[in-house]
């Protein structure tokens, strides 16, 4: 097996589905010769030229909705927007547009398209660069969300996502970009819609996303010096969300925590314990656990981002504070 | 020509108070000090400045991510500004904010903008207000090359123009979007060409001669006064350091960054005062150890400034309610 960095890892899978199909190609801002502000598309430029490699001007507007217009008329873009943050000024394409067009047309047209999108705080990037906004995308029916938390499970889900036939949103955490992680030899893609359970346990179902995948599997180490025996689960797409594999492990658990970076009020996590508790409740021995970033925006400092965004602690208070 | 000595005086002093500024926060930068990103105003002094001399305290600006020149040009304190790149509690924004947030609300600084663009609308708004209200506070809006092409470039300016609003829109033009050159961003070679498309006057200038963008600057915030509407103006420029400090700068020549600092708008105006009679040799050091003097001692203040309360982090977010704090 080898050994590749989630950055690399999303590469691959570009390279790889370019090199498929050439109706696939990338465009965005400093994604050419630059590589992307955060070295993703790397050598893509010279691999494959300006025009399949497009760098655009500043124009979020201008990038989504010209991905849409070129999906809908037979290509498969793979728009980088730099960062969360910048989803705001391209909302209307993607909301209004991408997300609605075939359902509008009664199903006669297709928007192929995947919207690459870093996301997380971390960085003391402050307020306007730091957000995790993916819970936006998962209220707009016509869009699926993809974010994943490790190398291989990134490549195996952009591959499926660029060949989807819808819209995709396909979340990336900054902070994970240089994390290294084996890519399985015969990594294919991975289904949308499909969980990853990252560790096995038997007390508490820790449902976690992106980033916060680390974070949960170090707080089921420490917990399981403690006694108690955590069962990690990654949903690794919010839409489609795998709801099985989650109620199954509530079933065996009996308990159940949601961790995410984004803020808690109106996350992701809410729709998540909607499920336990509307599929799950008579199995639950104890009101579910949501753990994510005091409802504040993201702050400069770096103490305040840190204190504001959470960490292992805050898990393993949940975690006890279901299993006591 | 109609700046007094002393109006020259102190743009000189501007000038290079921001100059020293910046090259401060590029050593604290390389020494760790400063977290997220800094992007400097090195090289484009004479703009902030120009553009700035042209207005009056009770004036209001829109900045950019770029935006520590701006803040300097319009009054900011610098001791205050310094305290927020470091994170500190005792900064412009206690530490929320940082290099991107800085904002002074009082003394017409509606904030740098980490958004790219995000300063057109908010601008026209400023002088809808200005209006409104009946007072003749006129806003300069400060924009990169690369802000052009925003959706907000075209909806902020249509609709300070049709409202006639008393708006200058600056392009700061230094040829490049991180590490798009603007030939590749847009067709046109000349930002201000576009103001045909609104109606509204579009003039060039040289951005890093100071005088010219007083001047022209100053006519256009006269038009602005008399309710004759915006303008806007493009001045060309350059940026020395890379688009943020780590910016490794692969895309662009040896020869071109040479040539642009052999128009330095800081020696350039220099060597005219001299040459004018309005500073010697010896007022220019004067001057220069003036501003590193006031630099250290925004330094000291900030390095020595508490860290934030963590339970800072919850206040702030709505006038009337605090978030709970993590328990
Ligand atoms: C909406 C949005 N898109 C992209 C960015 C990322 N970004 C920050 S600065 C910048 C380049 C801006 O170029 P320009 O307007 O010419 O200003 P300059 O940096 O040259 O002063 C970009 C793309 C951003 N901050 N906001
Ligand atoms: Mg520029």
């Amino acid at each position: 097996m080898r050994s590749l960095t989630y950055a690399e890892a999303i590469r691959e899978a570009l390279k790889e589905e370019m090199e498929n199909d050439n109706r696939v190609f990338v465009m965005g801002e400093d994604v050419g010769k630059f590589g992307g502000c955060f070295g993703v598309t790397g050598n893509l430029w010279e691999l494959f030229g300006e025009e399949r490699v497009r760098d655009t001007p500043i124009s979020e507007t201008a990038i989504i909705g010209a991905s849409v217009g070129a999906a809908a008329t037979g290509m498969r873009p793979v728009p980088e927007i730099m960062f969360a943050d910048f989803l705001t000024v391209c909302m209307d394409q993607l909301v209004n547009q991408a997300a609605k067009i075939r359902y509008m047309f009664g199903g006669k047209a297709k928007i192929p398209m995947t919207v690459r999108v870093p996301v997380g705080a971390g960085l003391s990037a402050a307020a306007q660069h730091s957000q995790s906004l993916e819970a936006w995308f998962t209220h707009v029916p016509g869009l699926k969300v993809v974010m994943p938390s490790t190398p291989s499970d990134a490549k195996g889900l952009l591959k499926a996502a660029i060949r989807d036939d819808n819209p995709t949103m396909f979340f990336e955490h900054k902070i994970l970009y240089s994390i290294k992680g084996e890519i399985p030899d015969d990594l294919d893609i991975i289904p949308l819609g499909k969980a990853d359970i990252k560790r096995e346990g038997k007390d508490v179902t820790v449902v976690a996303t992106s980033l916060m995948v680390y974070k949960a599997l170090e707080a089921a180490e420490q917990l399981e010096k403690e006694g108690i025996s955590v069962e990690v689960v990654d949903p690794r797409t919010l839409f489609p969300l795998d709801e099985d594999t989650i109620l199954e492990s509530v079933k065996k658990t009996h308990k159940a925590v949601i961790v995410h970076e984004a803020c808690v009020r109106g996350g992701f996590g809410g729709e998540i314990a909607a499920v336990i508790t509307e599929k799950a409740f008579d199995y639950l021995d104890a009101p579910i656990k949501r753990v994510g970033a005091l409802n504040v925006p993201i702050p400069f400092n770096g103490k305040l981002e840190n204190y504001v965004i959470p960490g292992t602690e805050d898990i393993i208070k949940a975690v006890k504070a279901v299993t006591e | 020509m109609e700046l007094s000595k002393e109006q020259l005086i102190e743009m000189y002093k501007k000038m290079v108070q921001i100059r020293k500024f910046e090259e401060r926060v590029v050593k604290l930068f390389a020494d760790g000090k400063i977290p997220g990103f800094v992007h400097l105003y090195i090289g484009e002094e004479a703009i902030a400045v120009g553009a700035c001399s042209a207005i009056e305290p009770k004036d209001y600006i829109t900045s950019t991510h770029r935006g520590h020149g701006h803040l300097i040009a319009k009054g900011g304190k610098i001791d205050l500004m310094m305290a927020e790149i470091l994170g500190k509690a005792t900064g412009y924004c206690k530490g929320k904010g940082g290099s991107m947030h800085i904002a002074d609300v009082d003394l017409g600084i509606l904030g740098a903008n980490g958004i790219v663009g995000g300063g057109f609308t908010i601008a026209a708004g400023a002088g809808l207000s200005a209006k409104m209200r009946g007072t003749d506070q006129v806003t300069l809006c400060f924009f990169g090359d690369g802000a052009s092409n925003q959706t907000t470039f075209h909806e902020g300016i249509n609709m300070a123009s049709i409202w006639n609003l008393p708006v200058v829109f600056i392009c700061e033009n230094n040829q490049y979007g991180i590490s798009l050159h603007q030939s590749r961003h847009q067709r046109v070679a000349d930002v201000s060409d576009r103001a045909v498309a609104y109606g509204i006057p579009g003039v060039t200038v040289d951005g890093n001669d100071v005088v010219a963008v007083y001047e022209a600057v100053n006519e256009a915030v006269k038009r602005a006064r008399n309710g004759e509407g915006p303008t806007l103006i493009e001045c060309k420029t350059y940026r020395h350091r890379g688009h943020f400090e780590g910016d490794p700068v692969v895309y662009r020549s040896e020869n071109e960054f040479n040539e642009w600092l052999k128009k330095d708008p800081i020696p350039r105006f220099e060597e005219k005062l001299t040459e004018m009679g309005v500073l010697s040799k010896k007022e220019v050091d004067e001057i220069n150890e003036w501003a590193v003097k006031i630099i250290d001692e925004a330094v000291e203040f900030a390095l020595n400034s508490p860290e934030p309360e963590l339970e800072s982090a919850v206040r702030d977010v709505y006038t009337d309610i605090i978030e709970e704090v993590r328990k």
